[in-house]
């Protein structure tokens, strides 16, 4: 509303205080800082009945506490660590970690209630006011710090003998060279390992999950099989890293269905294999869309096409799943003809 | 600070006085103050005094629950083998019997199931990590719209960062310690990128991991680094946070009493030692009923990590989330030359990510720069005082929360029904447009507050009241603000734009005038120029409008 729409008589000045209007005290300076507001008594301050009533309060909640950490110690003692109960609407809850974290909350709970609560009705809430000092030193700090500096400085005789400075700042700029050197030996270098995994002519391709040598009668249209090289047994020291190079996902195709030359080449009657490690940053490919031969990341989504040379179809990733070649061996099991053609994973430096 | 007590009850002085010594209070206390002076300290502190306002527990949330973490995380380190070797395990959770897993992972599940409430205090640390980035999230949030960032208080506003940024990587080594399935992959994903690093990148991975991925080391070294390194900075920096804190005295917003000279609140003792103390154990009580009720991390059902596999919904904790979001929608730039490979597509996120961080951080010293005032601030400004640095810090919350949705493409893919495809595209369109907007919203928001305010001070209160003039005319009641209410919103401070000043000097010769002046003088027009804030009412525009001769 602009100042237009107002009568004189409801101007602000012009308002009477039995209205509800607060006056103005100071009439030179209408915005001028009133000081503190005087202290408004609470009830507690007045009546010691309210006064009774908080202490009770207080030390209820303080009861409270000790009664709770009781009931931890108890529960903590009685409570076999196996059993599990149903807390509506939460579901099916450890019934050790309910009651223990209910019991230390409650205990630590009412402990800050309480306290919080006498501070809040019973101590003192009047308000006072400190000074603030300005950080910086006055002048005359600032002139005899610098004086001293300087004498300081020229006891030391820092800046008359160069030899010395300078040799001392050599020095002390060497030494954490050491210190680097000794972060050599964190890792061996990178030399071709990520170029190579375990695969190579004549490895048999292994059921991840079976255990057993693959035929190609074992791989089903529309099915995703994942595959390690025969030999890589999960008690192997070297597992783990093993496995993060070399895990193979199979899907058989049509072969009509298989747009790319190569792909159709390196692979056996429609079998293909494809490195499992994503390209983007090495997340295990899980998710097969048969319909499309679509294979998805579940980490960031990246999307390859398997009829197309599993060329990057959406998503971050970078370039196509490196392909595997196989056959069949003479006992009619699939098997590599050689390692991946170009290195597994995300893509590096030197990966060219 | 009870054995510094020096209000002895009546009581314990007649005791005492009887026998000619002091109560043993104060005599423990003269034996302290004979070697580490505590009166003088005492003198100082013991009442100090501290403003009240909601926003400023904020901080003490995320002290309370920093040291909620330190606690807990000295229980768990008693049980918890941080060894990649791999073990069979034989614990009393059935559905993994057999199963081969790495000591790291068997120790967690032995915390879970076996150490009668170490699954609570595992709970309680994760939770309380959560809360402690989320306070310190908001907390750094009320400093910025606040101003609380400005002189003498920059080099504070540099050590919460770095708390924030360092808390971040604790959380993140924190949660890939147990080496499961969920967090096995986060670190593969950080292998990946940092091998994209332009020609160190494979070196620093292998150093990292003491070979190639996953290796034998990574758990071990991340624990030295998760247990010691980092949480050792990280109390160096709070240690030196709260002596600013102590130090500069708090910050207060405008009001009756309130100068930027004083600082008006209840004092340490024992107002604020009840408040602050007690609060902790609000906070420590409330986590640990979360933890009771609220499974976090459940690791037996993730299970051990295995290269080769992985589960879907792979996200990392909140605070990394934005981060996911660059990788996410970052599009897949490969550049192939001489036998290299430049990874933009995970390199260029890698290099934005900390980029976002430090766009919040260095903005104090932009603004200072700007304004060019060298004097202290212990007066908070309201944000609507402020529409430029306002809009800019609410520009900077709906860049960090587009990444945020960007983490979570599949989540909002499958929750609402989307095309992740749509939503990948949605986040790399608003990553570039969600902040100009908002920050042009923000500001006329707070620009319409700024006129608010002023009718408020020149005409009243809009008191609700309808009156009918004897004429018929009906009108609403204003009724005028205190001289408090008055005050409070008129003591705010409105910079005026920097002038370039003339740019021929008295001999008339021509002065060579800076880029960075040029740009100086710009941003102070974008930042206090006409139509960036609104003048406040001056004393004569009221008594203008008070007076009743006024020719409105």
């Amino acid at each position: 509303m602009s100042s237009h729409d107002i009568p004189e008589e409801n101007l602000p000045a012009e308002q009477d205080t039995a209205h509800g209007a607060v006056t103005v005290a100071d009439e030179e300076n209408p915005f001028a800082d009133p000081g503190l507001p005087p202290h408004e008594h609470r009830v507690q301050d007045i009546d010691e009945q309210a006064a009774r009533r908080s202490e009770r309060t207080v030390a209820m909640l303080f009861t409270v506490s000790m009664l709770a950490t009781l009931g931890f110690i108890a529960s903590y003692v009685t409570i076999p660590t196996d059993k599990s109960i149903f807390v509506f609407p939460i579901g099916h809850l450890s019934a050790m970690n309910f009651a223990l974290g209910l019991t230390l909350g409650v205990a630590l709970f009412a402990i800050g209630a309480g306290a919080v609560h006498w501070a809040r009705t019973l101590m003192s809430d009047m308000e006072i006011a400190d000074e603030r000092h300005p950080v910086e030193a006055s002048p005359e700090v600032k002139t005899k710090v610098l004086a001293d500096f300087k004498q300081g400085a020229k006891e030391s005789q820092l800046g008359r003998r160069k030899l010395i400075r300078n040799t001392m700042f050599g020095a002390l700029a060497l030494f954490p060279l050491s210190g680097v050197m000794l972060l050599r030996d964190l890792g061996p270098l990178p030399g071709t390992k990520l170029r190579h995994t375990l695969w190579s002519k004549g490895k048999l391709l292994v059921n991840m999950n079976t255990n057993e040598p693959l035929r190609p009668s074992d791989v089903a249209v529309g099915s995703l099989t994942f595959a390690k090289p025969e030999g890589l047994e999960e008690n192997n020291e070297d597992f783990q890293t093993e496995i993060a190079k070399a895990a193979l996902m199979i899907v058989r195709l049509q072969p009509d269905n298989i747009k790319d030359k190569r792909e159709l080449e390196w692979s056996h009657q429609g079998i293909v294999a494809f490195s499992k490690i994503c390209t983007h940053v090495g997340c295990p490919i899980s998710l097969y869309e048969q319909q499309t031969h679509h294979v998805l990341c579940p980490c960031h989504q990246s999307t390859f096409d398997l009829s197309d040379g599993a060329r990057v179809i959406f998503g971050p990733a970078g370039h196509a799943l490196p392909q595997l070649r196989i056959g069949v061996n003479a006992d009619g099991y699939l098997e590599a003809l050689g390692d991946f053609e170009e290195p597994v994973g995300p893509a590096f430096w030197e990966r060219g | 600070m009870s054995t510094a007590s020096t209000n002895p009850n009546p009581a314990g002085d007649a005791a005492g006085g009887s026998r000619g010594r002091a109560p043993a209070g104060e005599r423990l206390a003269d034996w302290a103050d004979g070697r580490l002076g505590v009166y003088t300290l005492a003198k100082s502190n013991m009442r100090k005094i501290f403003p009240d306002h909601w926003s400023f527990m904020l901080g003490e949330v995320c002290l309370y629950s920093f040291l909620i973490i330190i606690l807990t995380g000295v229980y768990l380190t008693l049980f918890f083998h941080p060894s990649m070797n791999e073990v069979v395990y034989h614990g009393s959770y059935v559905p993994l019997q057999g199963q081969m897993m790495s000591e790291a992972f068997n120790s967690t599940l032995h915390i879970s199931f076996d150490v009668r409430g170490g699954l609570l205090i595992r709970q309680i640390h994760h939770w309380a990590a959560l809360v402690f980035l989320a306070g310190m999230f908001v907390h750094m949030m009320r400093v910025f719209f606040t101003g609380a960032f400005r002189k003498p208080r920059e080099i504070n506003w540099v050590f919460g960062f770095l708390l924030f940024v360092l808390g971040m990587f604790t959380g993140f080594t924190g949660y890939s310690l147990p080496d499961d399935l969920l967090s096995g992959t986060g670190v593969r994903f950080m292998e990946g990128a940092i091998l994209s690093v332009p020609i160190v990148g494979t070196y620093l991975s292998f150093f990292l991991f003491g070979g190639q991925f996953p290796g034998g080391d990574f758990v071990a070294r991340f624990y030295s680094i998760h247990i010691l390194l980092l949480p050792g900075i990280m109390l160096g920096l709070v240690v030196g946070h709260l002596i600013l804190v102590v130090y500069h005295k708090h910050t207060q917003f405008a009001g009756p009493g309130k100068t930027n000279n004083n600082v008006v609140g209840m004092p340490l003792m024992p107002v604020y030692m009840a408040k602050a103390g007690g609060f902790f154990f609000l906070v420590f009580g409330v986590i640990a009923a979360v933890a009771a009720i609220a499974q976090i991390n459940p690791i037996w059902a993730i299970g051990p990590y295995r290269p080769d596999q992985v589960s879907t919904g792979a996200q990392p904790d909140w605070y990394m989330g934005f981060s996911e979001g660059l990788i996410r929608v970052m599009p897949g730039w490969e550049v192939n030359f001489w036998g290299h490979t430049l990874v933009l597509g995970v390199f260029i996120p890698l290099v934005i990510f900390p980029l976002v961080l430090v766009a919040i951080a260095v903005y104090p010293f932009i603004e200072a720069w700007v304004t060019g005032d060298r004097r202290e601030h212990h007066i908070l400004d309201r944000p609507r005082n402020a529409p430029t640095r306002t809009a800019f810090g609410a520009a900077w919350i709906s860049w960090y929360f587009v990444l945020l949705v960007g983490g979570g493409n599949d989540l909002w893919a499958t929750h609402f029904h989307l095309s992740i495809n749509a939503i990948t595209w949605f986040v790399r369109i608003a990553f570039f447009v969600v902040p100009v907007l908002v920050f042009i919203a923000a500001k006329r928001i707070c620009l319409g507050l700024q006129r608010r305010d002023r009718d408020k001070v020149l005409h009243g209160r809009e008191s609700g009241i309808i009156k009918r003039l004897p004429h018929g005319e009906f009108i609403e009641v204003h009724e005028p603000l205190s001289q408090e209410q008055l005050h409070t919103l008129t003591s705010h401070e409105q910079y005026q734009p920097v002038e370039i000043g003339p740019t021929v000097d008295e001999n008339g010769v021509e002065r060579k005038i800076k880029g960075s002046e040029k740009l100086r003088s710009k941003l102070s027009g974008a930042y206090y120029g006409d139509a960036n804030q609104i003048p406040k009412p001056t004393v004569d525009e009221y008594k203008e409008l008070t007076s009743g001769h006024g020719h409105h």
